[in-house]
């Protein structure tokens, strides 16, 4: 038993900050949530239709950002784990680039491409594609778009690390029984990268619930996310208790997705 | 019990001329063979001597910078792997992991589009052959070495190849196993007329196995040939050095059935070369007994091996034997004088 926990030591700093700046929060924060003892401000916000709207909205968002970032970062993946050294490193500069540059800078970014006057819609006007500007910014497809930029790259690097996984003598040998480059993807890659698949399409949704920046700045007040209307609550309404009962909701929901997530992991594994 | 379907294609292997570099490295230096229609070739050579080179040009893994692949006459030697018909096994076996071991047996098969009803009976059947019946929804995973070979084999000739390689398929077995796996090819092969190509650095290996054994160094062939003649008539040092314990000496015929070793020592032995030639000489050491060459010597070094003892032997005359004898009465000490004799026929000249 003692030398059970022996190992456990050399962590107590890092859990002692997971406990102050972690722990202690949300369980103050729940504790608002039931301020005076009554479960209202849960009711209210999973009773009223405004406020499911918003869940709603939420992970349609959410759904659409993973899908997306899949359809994008499994030929990327792919590519950067398939190609030669140099391009890969190449690429890796390009994928993880946005990561390395504050998310508000990338978000005021797109602004200036995705506007009414911006790069994109001038650009188009300009080469005649259109004859009115298309609306880009301050509404759906903005934030898709924003987030699908923001979140690639956790897509991309699972699904990049699974395909290297895949060992060449199984590409071989399935070459040698007769099977055409389609059927290597569809029967030998594709099954042995689902791991990564679904790693990257969990972070990407998770991260999507919680997202606050990008909504909040291209979605313009018109497409509302969980974490926009929670900073609402608090520096507009100032409803504290309210604020703290959806942020309840949204934590329960990431974990809620997250355990499942794990479940299934568990039992493909086995 | 399943035997080959009729009306299929074992066929005649063909390469010639075949050159392969890395890089600085030529992995095959103008490697020509022949095998012929349900022959069972191994290729038997040390590390690096460009077996694998060999086999994957084969298949069509790799493009050879000269020389071609001739299956029934016909040049194969641009063919994409996939369309060349040719089971092979691979050293680690290559399972598919996320297959069941009949998903894996039926793979060949579905990729040719075999309807269903074929694919389940030829799995069956192939299974029923490698003596995996009742194995069919295991993971690969959940096998042993051995069965993980056994799949690995009947995912190789189910679709009815019309060449089958092996690349040392045994290096991760134990020894029991091996021998039993080694039959079991044999076995297999002869019965569905398969032309294999069988690699292995392991000589026992080769000589259990094979028709005809091709003796591989440095990306050259060195010696095709049966096994007893590759055991018995080495072409040159290095086919009867890899192949078997052996003496080897040089020297020069200086008459008619004499050799004159290069410390002056003279040997009768059979022999075809003329005057003045320089030869190489073996004498494997199974074959000391009774004979016309004496020497006498000292005994260095002695291990009991069960059968035999094998001694070192440092003769009178400069040269050191290795010589087997049965193992009879005491193990000589070493410093105890011995003679030992070979008959002119059981030298080899070349
Ligand atoms: N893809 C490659 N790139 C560079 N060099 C290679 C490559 N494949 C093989 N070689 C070199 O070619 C030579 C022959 O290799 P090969 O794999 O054919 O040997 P082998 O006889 O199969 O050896 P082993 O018994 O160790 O498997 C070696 O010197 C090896 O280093
Ligand atoms: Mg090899």
């Amino acid at each position: 038993m003692s030398s059970r926990w022996l190992g456990a030591w050399p962590a107590i700093p890092a859990l002692l900050l997971l406990f102050v700046f972690f722990l202690y929060p949300v369980v103050r924060m729940l504790g608002f949530s039931i301020e005076g003892g009554t479960l209202d401000w849960y009711t209210k916000a999973l009773g009223e239709s405004l406020y499911l709207q918003v869940f709603w909205n939420t992970f349609e968002i959410a759904f659409w950002v993973t899908l997306i970032c899949l359809l994008l970062g499994y030929p990327l993946g792919f590519l950067l784990a398939t190609t030669t050294p140099g391009w890969a490193t190449v690429g890796f500069i390009f994928v993880l680039l946005p990561l390395w540059t504050s998310v508000l800078v990338r978000t005021y970014a797109w602004m200036v491409l995705l506007g009414r006057n911006g790069v994109f819609n001038r650009m188009m006007l300009e080469a005649g594609l259109i004859s009115d500007p298309v609306p880009m910014l301050n509404n759906f497809s903005g934030v898709l778009i924003g987030m699908v930029h923001v979140l690639l790259p956790y897509m991309v690097l699972p699904i990049y690390g699974a395909v290297r996984r895949v060992d060449p003598a199984l590409v071989s040998a399935a070459e040698g029984l007769g099977a055409s480059n389609s059927r290597i993807f569809r029967r030998v890659y594709l099954p042995l990268t689902l791991p990564g698949i679904f790693a990257g399409s969990v972070i990407v949704f998770v991260l999507s619930l919680g997202f606050f920046i990008t909504p909040a700045l291209l979605g313009g007040g018109r497409v509302v996310m969980l974490a926009v209307m929670i900073e609402q609550q608090i520096h507009q309404t100032l409803n504290w208790p309210f604020a703290a009962a959806l942020s309840a909701v949204l934590l329960v929901f990431t974990l809620a997705v997250y355990a499942a997530a794990q479940r299934f992991t568990r039992s493909a594994d086995a | 019990m399943a035997t080959r379907p009729t009306g299929l294609k074992a066929a005649d292997l063909k390469v010639s001329g075949l050159q392969k570099r890395y890089g600085d490295v030529v992995a095959l230096d103008g490697v020509s063979l022949d095998i012929a229609s349900g022959e069972l070739l191994t290729i038997l050579g040390p590390s690096g001597s460009g077996k694998t080179t060999l086999l994957k040009v084969v298949a069509g893994f790799e493009k050879p910078d000269a020389g071609d692949v001739r299956i029934d006459g016909a040049d194969i030697t641009a063919l994409p792997p996939a369309r060349r018909d040719i089971g092979m096994v691979f050293q680690h076996y290559a399972l598919f992991p996320h297959l069941t071991v009949r998903a894996n047996v039926a793979f060949p098969l579905e990729m040719r589009n075999v309807p269903r009803a074929e694919i389940d009976k030829r799995v069956s059947e192939t299974l029923q052959l490698v003596e995996l019946g009742g194995y069919e929804q295991r993971l690969p995973k959940q096998l042993s070495g051995g069965q993980q070979q056994r799949v690995a084999l009947a995912r190789a000739i189910v679709f009815n190849p019309r060449l089958l390689l092996l690349d040392e398929p045994f290096g991760a077995l134990d020894r029991k196993l091996r021998e039993t796996m080694q039959l079991e090819v044999r076995r297999l092969q002869r019965r569905l007329g398969l032309t294999t190509i069988f690699i292995t650095h392991d000589q026992e290996e080769a000589l259990v196995l094979s028709d005809r054994i091709a003796v591989m160094n440095k990306g050259r062939i060195q010696q095709v040939a049966t096994t007893t003649e590759i055991y018995e008539r080495p072409a040159n040092d290095f086919v009867a050095d890899f192949v078997g314990e052996s003496n080897i000496f040089h020297g020069t015929v200086t008459e008619p059935g004499v050799v004159s070793l290069e410390g002056g020592r003279r040997l009768f032995a059979n022999h075809s070369g003329k005057v003045g030639q320089r030869m190489g000489v073996l004498m494997r050491p199974e074959r000391f007994g009774r004979g016309t060459n004496v020497f006498a010597g000292e005994v260095k070094e002695a291990v009991y091996l069960g059968v035999s003892f094998k001694l070192r032997i440092a003769c009178d005359d400069g040269l050191e034997l290795i010589v087997r004898q049965p193992a009879r009465g005491p193990l000589p000490a070493p410093g105890t004088r011995v003679n030992v004799a070979i008959e002119p026929e059981d030298i080899h000249v070349f």
